[in-house]
Formats: C-alpha cells, structure tokens, sequence
C-alpha cells in the first residue's frame, strides 16, 4: 500500500493501513505540542468512511476534553471503497459529530481550492491561538476507483463519474480562477507539463537504478537494536539463501 | 523421606522447612522460619492428597483464613526481615519463627525452640542450606529502605519523570485519584495535570494518543487500569505500536511503555483476570517484561522507560502489597535478563509473576523432600533470555515450567518451543509445563484456586520429572 510514507524532516507522520488509527496519534501529537507549549498544530486527514470508527469518536472526544491544538480535516468524497454516504451515515455529514463533541466545525466545499485554504489557515490559527481542536468538513467527489485493483464502474454510473470530473473539477475551477487574474495560460500550462514529465522520467530513472532491499533491511528497525532472536533469524536465513542460491534472484544483496 | 503421617499431628507444631536462598539475605545463611501455623495445614493436606489418599474432599479454607495465609504466605517469601534462625543448621531441630516487620535490617532473634524431640527423617543433605552464589550484592546488607511493590513502581516512575521531563503518564484515573493501585499517587500534584493526564474512557484512543505523542518525541507511560482493557488497544498496539518504527524506516521511534495489573486475583472475575502476555507475546516491534518483587519492579520500570523501544509491563494485581527492602541508590536491571531465584542442582524451573511464589512454596516442600530445584524468574517475556535458561538446562537437564497462561498459546507453550528447539541434546526428561486451563476464570473462589497452578501440583511435577 504505498500509504505508509513519513518524513520526520517535513513532520510528516507515518501511518498505518488501520482507517482512523491516526486520529489518536494526532491528538497525541498536538498533546505533546501543547505540554511543550510549542507554535505549532497537528493536522490529520480521512474519509467519510474514517469517521464510522472509533478511534474517531474517541479522538475527537479526547482532543475536546483535552483542548488539544489539532485539525480534523475530513474528505467527505461520498464514497468509501463501495459504500456510498448513505450507507455509511444518516447524520448530516461529519461537521454535526464535531458539534456533538464540542468542537468548532466547518463544512466547506472541497472542490474549491481557496475555500479551503481559507478555511485551514482559520482553522490553524484558532487551534494555536485558542489551543482548541477544529473539525472541517470538505465535501467532495471521488473521481477516480478507490485504488488499482478497484473498477467503481462495478458500483457506480459511469455518467456520475463523467459529471464529477467534468463539471465540477477543482484543478478546472482554480485554473479558470487564475487565468482570469492572467498568471496563467495554455502555454504556461504545456510548458509546466513537459517540465513535470521530465522530472518525472528522471525520478523514474533514478528509482529504477536503485538496488533492491537487501536481506538485513528485513530485520533492521524492528527495534532499535536487534535482539539475538532476531540476529539469529536472520542469520539463519543468510545461511539458507546462500546455500541454495540459485532459488533466489540473483540482484538482490544477501 | 519425609513421613507426612506425622506432620498432620503435628499441625499445631510449626515444622521448620529448609530455607531458601533469598538474594537478598546478607552472606550468613539464616535459615528462614515459614510463616506459622497459617502455612502449615494446607500443605499437610495436600502432601496428604498426593501421597496417602486418592480421594480426599478437599476443602482448603475449612480451619484457617485463606487470604490471611494468602498474604502472608507471599510475604513469608520474601520478607528479608524474618527472623532467622541460628545459622548452623540443624535438621533435627524445630523453631517457631514469628514474622516481623522491621524497619532496620538487623536481626532479632526470638525464637523459641520447642523441643527438638520429634523426630523428623529429614534427608541431611537436601536441608543443608545453600548459598546463594549467583546473587547480586545483597541489597539488604547495605542501606535501604523498605517499600510495597507500588510504592517501587511509584519511586521508579517519580524518578524517572524528575531526570527526563519528557516522561508522562496517561490513563484512567491515574491523576488525583492517584490510580487504581495507588502506581500514579501524589504525582499529579507534583507534575501537573498535563504529565500525568486523565483520559475518557477508550483505551485504544488513548493507546493511540500515546504513541503519537511518542512519535513527536515525548515518552508516555500508558495505563491500563487492567490489563484486560488492553485487549481493546489492541489495534494500536500491534498495528501501530509494533510497526511504525519499522513502517518509517526507522524515522519515527515509539519509545512508550504499556503497563498494568493483570493475572488471576482474587473473584475479580473472567475479563479482569486475564493474561494478556499470551495475546501480545507476537506482535513484532514490542519487548515484554514481567515483574514480580518490589525490587525488579522498581529496576524494570526505570529500564522500560529508558528503552527506545515499546515495551509492555506486566505487573500482578495480587502482588502490589508485597513489601521488600530496596536500595537507596539508583538502579536499572536489564529488560532482557531473567533471575536467578535459587540456585540448583536437579531441576530447572523457569517461571515468572506471581506463579514465582507459588514456586518457592513448592520449593520448600521439595528441598524437604530431597530435591534440589534450580528456579528462574525469567522477567522477560519477550524475547527470552535463553542465555540463563540455557545455562540452567545444561546443568540440571529437567525443566518445568510454571505459568499463569492459558495451555494453549501462552508464555509456557513458546518457551517450550523454544527450549525444545535450543537445548534439545541436553534435555533428559521431556519438558512439563503447568499452566491455567482453557477456561475464563471462574467467579466462585474455590473454582479459581483449582485454575491456577498450585504448589502441591509443582511438587507432584517435580517428583515425576525426578524420576
């Protein structure tokens, strides 16, 4: 699942497959900037499918009792995997379940670019300033399948999805709205995009000349330092694989 | 052989039983005194049920107060403030021992000799008592100061938040009200209502809530209030506790520590009597440690504070009262090194938790009987530490294991595994684990005894595996 990227360096937290598991860790998160009384907030994302779960619930309860400085955004597309929102909810959305907690919410229309800039840099600024959680609520569509081996047609008129994208497209809406203020043209954009195809080839490139994985990355950052059970598995596998080496492909390290 | 048929005469006699090696017994071997008359009957009665009768209506609480004996059982067993005896041994002889609470280390001898005229058919050699070589400095030897196994926890937790403001503590209840088991008492008021923080009531929101404060560089210390709540942060802890470390590629360290009371109380009933060492012992990324005395207790949680990596404390609901001398200086044990409890020569029994108690009961009624059991608190759970167990088998070459776990998929069934795997050439005899049954824990008091492994099946263990 190629969700589980995380940078420390860009404060971006790694997440785990578990839908909503992150909730907590956020309020966590903004608890541990508020005990070292830092400038700063915590911002965590899900879907409409995300706020069926507990750690939700809870989440939202515990940064409200705790007047934790983080951001609930969620991204209400409608949709989660095959589920449609009416199968998932019968409230009026997510932002009255922010209310039931008591929390400050918002619904914005998720396919506008400013709003939601608008909203979020509100929202950062009350969560700091006023040490309280925010709840936003984006109403959106989900244009694409949930994921590769998805084909929503299964679930879904195609002629909705065609009405979505076409019609009501946000990248569309904010290039009308950057054009009309001219620091935008169909030169600019076809410039921009070969210029992105070629960082593109090349980052492909370069990730292509990468070498596999070797074997000790299996073991490494289980723990901070691998205990014997580990080294001894592992050692037991060197041993294995380079006995009978040629069952295993030859590109990768042992 | 001892003759039990004696011994029940002599219940209102308190028979002396070969001391056990207590680490924290200063050089001279004193030979420790049972707790009286409180300890006595039982045991007669069920040395009686092994050997004499095979059908006996057994009804343990008829003539004395269990839980009396209960306690003072377990203190008898470490209490480094018994009274002990005259050093040089004599099997022969019978003392009545009283126990003492001091609050000095010396010793006050009042014992009264009864009359050694009984004659007890002690194997001389089996009672000799043994010094405990492997031991550590005694503690007790030096100042120290004597506390419960809460207040050690406490001590271990104070001090640890005092040296690094980055350790705070979340749970239920764990701030005025100072916790359920008192862990967390006068901290709240010391560190402020933010470290050590009540939370609502969904462990898994405040697993989670742990763990990415962790991530963000704090080191909380999460409570459950029992261990069984646990198992609805389940969730967070094997998905995301276990794994982020690895899932970030090592960016992102969960340096939390997970405790509570767990095991069998006394009627506190199936879902608060569980032993969740079982379900975690799995999970990959975690470390789990078991205490058992004031003393480790103290020493693991300073240990699992300072760890990077998450790890899971398995404290005992029946053992927070258990009072021990510690030292006044700072110590951390090590989070993946086992005990040496008593050192011996026919068997090795590994054991952990509360069951290490009902071991050195059967301990003494085994040393009477001529054994001599090797017996380890292996501490840590996961992983084991082969090294000492390892060490043990090649000397003794017989091993039992006594667990509090269910039979199947417990702590015993994969340390069976794993001894099996290991130390297979050394083994004589085939490994004997005794464990709980597959049942919830009964309600009914006398049900629940039966599901936990008592002395006299450890002693009957012993004996087969002996032979």
């Amino acid at each position: 699942m190629p969700i589980h990227y995380g940078s420390k360096k860009l404060n971006y937290i790694t997440v785990s497959s578990t839908v909503a598991t992150q909730i907590p860790h956020a309020v966590g998160a903004a608890y541990s900037m508020k005990m070292e009384k830092k400038d700063a907030c915590t911002i965590t994302y899900f879907g409409d499918g995300g706020s069926s779960t507990g750690d939700f619930h809870a989440g939202l309860n515990f940064s409200a009792v705790m007047e934790a400085p983080v951001i609930f955004f969620c991204r209400n597309n409608g949709w989660a995997i095959s589920t449609p929102i009416n199968d998932q909810l019968r409230s009026d959305g997510i932002v009255v379940r922010g209310k039931g907690y008591g929390i400050p919410s918002i619904r914005v229309d998720g396919n506008d670019a400013l709003a939601i800039y608008s909203a979020v840099y509100e929202a950062r600024k009350m969560a700091i300033e006023k040490q309280t959680p925010v709840l936003i609520e984006a109403l959106t569509y989900r244009a694409g399948h949930h994921s590769t081996s998805d084909d929503s047609t299964k679930y879904r008129p195609a002629d909705e999805i065609e009405w979505w994208r076409d019609g009501q497209n946000p990248v569309k809406r904010f290039r009308t709205w950057i054009e009309n203020n001219g620091w935008w043209s169909d030169q600019v954009e076809s410039e921009h995009r070969s210029n992105i195809r070629k960082q593109l080839s090349q980052a492909i490139q370069a990730a292509e000349r990468v070498e596999k994985p070797p074997v000790a990355d299996l073991f490494s950052d289980v723990y901070d330092v691998p205990p014997t059970n580990l080294n001894e598995q592992e050692a037991s596998l060197r041993e294995h694989i380079k006995k009978h080496a040629q069952e295993y492909p030859s590109n990768v390290a042992v | 052989k001892v003759r039990v048929a004696k011994r029940r005469h002599s219940r209102s006699r308190k028979p002396e039983f070969a001391p056990q090696s207590n680490r924290l017994q200063t050089k001279t071997k004193p030979n420790k005194t049972t707790s009286p008359l409180l300890l006595r009957p039982l045991t007669n009665r069920y040395i009686n049920l092994t050997t004499f009768s095979p059908f006996i209506s057994v009804s343990p609480h008829y003539h004395f107060n269990k839980t009396k004996w209960l306690r003072s059982s377990i203190q008898s067993e470490l209490s480094p403030l018994l009274t002990p005896i005259n050093p040089t041994p004599d099997p022969f002889s019978r003392k009545v021992g009283f126990v003492m609470v001091r609050s000095d280390a010396a010793k006050i001898n009042i014992n009264t000799r009864i009359g050694s005229s009984r004659p007890h058919h002690f194997v001389t050699n089996a009672v000799a008592t043994k010094p405990d070589a492997s031991s550590p400095p005694s503690t007790a030897s030096k100042s120290g100061h004597e506390v419960l196994l809460f207040d050690a926890l406490k001590e271990g937790l104070e001090e640890e938040m005092d040296r690094d403001a980055r350790v705070c503590v979340m749970g239920e209840d764990v701030g005025h009200y100072g916790g359920s088991y008192k862990v967390t008492k006068g901290l709240a008021p010391k560190f402020g209502d933010l470290r050590v923080l009540d939370t609502p009531i969904a462990e898994n929101a405040f697993t989670g809530m742990g763990i990415g404060a962790a991530m963000m560089g704090l080191r909380p210390i999460i409570e459950g209030m029992n261990m069984g709540f646990l198992l609805l942060a389940f969730n967070q802890i094997s998905n995301n506790c276990g794994m982020l470390h690895y899932t970030s590629g090592g960016q992102f360290k969960i340096p939390v520590v997970i405790r509570g009371p767990g095991g069998v109380g006394r009627q506190l009933g199936a879902e608060h009597s569980q032993r969740l060492e079982s379900y975690f012992q799995s999970i990959p990324g975690i470390q789990m440690v078991a205490c058992s005395t004031p003393y480790n207790a103290k020493g693991l949680m300073k240990a699992a504070i300072r760890s990077d990596n998450p790890v899971i404390l398995f404290e005992h609901v029946l053992l927070y009262n258990l009072k021990e001398t510690i030292p006044d200086e700072e110590y951390v044990l090590n989070l993946e090194e086992a005990e040496m409890v008593r050192p011996g020569e026919h068997v090795t029994i590994l054991t952990y938790s509360r069951m290490r108690y009902h071991v050195m009961q059967a301990a003494k009624t085994l040393v009477n009987k001529g054994y001599d059991p090797e017996v380890i608190d292996i501490r840590s759970l996961k992983p084991f530490d082969l090294h000492t167990i390892g060490n043990s088998i090649k000397k003794t070459h017989r091993v039992l294991i006594v667990e509090e776990c269910m039979r199947t998929g417990g702590i015993g069934a994969s340390l069976t595994a794993a001894i099996n795997e290991n130390f297979q050439d050394y083994l004589d005899a085939p490994i004997v684990c005794l464990s709980s049954q597959d049942v919830p824990t009964p309600y009914a008091g006398t049900l629940e005894e039966w599901t936990v492994v008592q002395p006299p099946q450890i002693v009957a263990a012993v004996e087969q595996l002996c032979q």
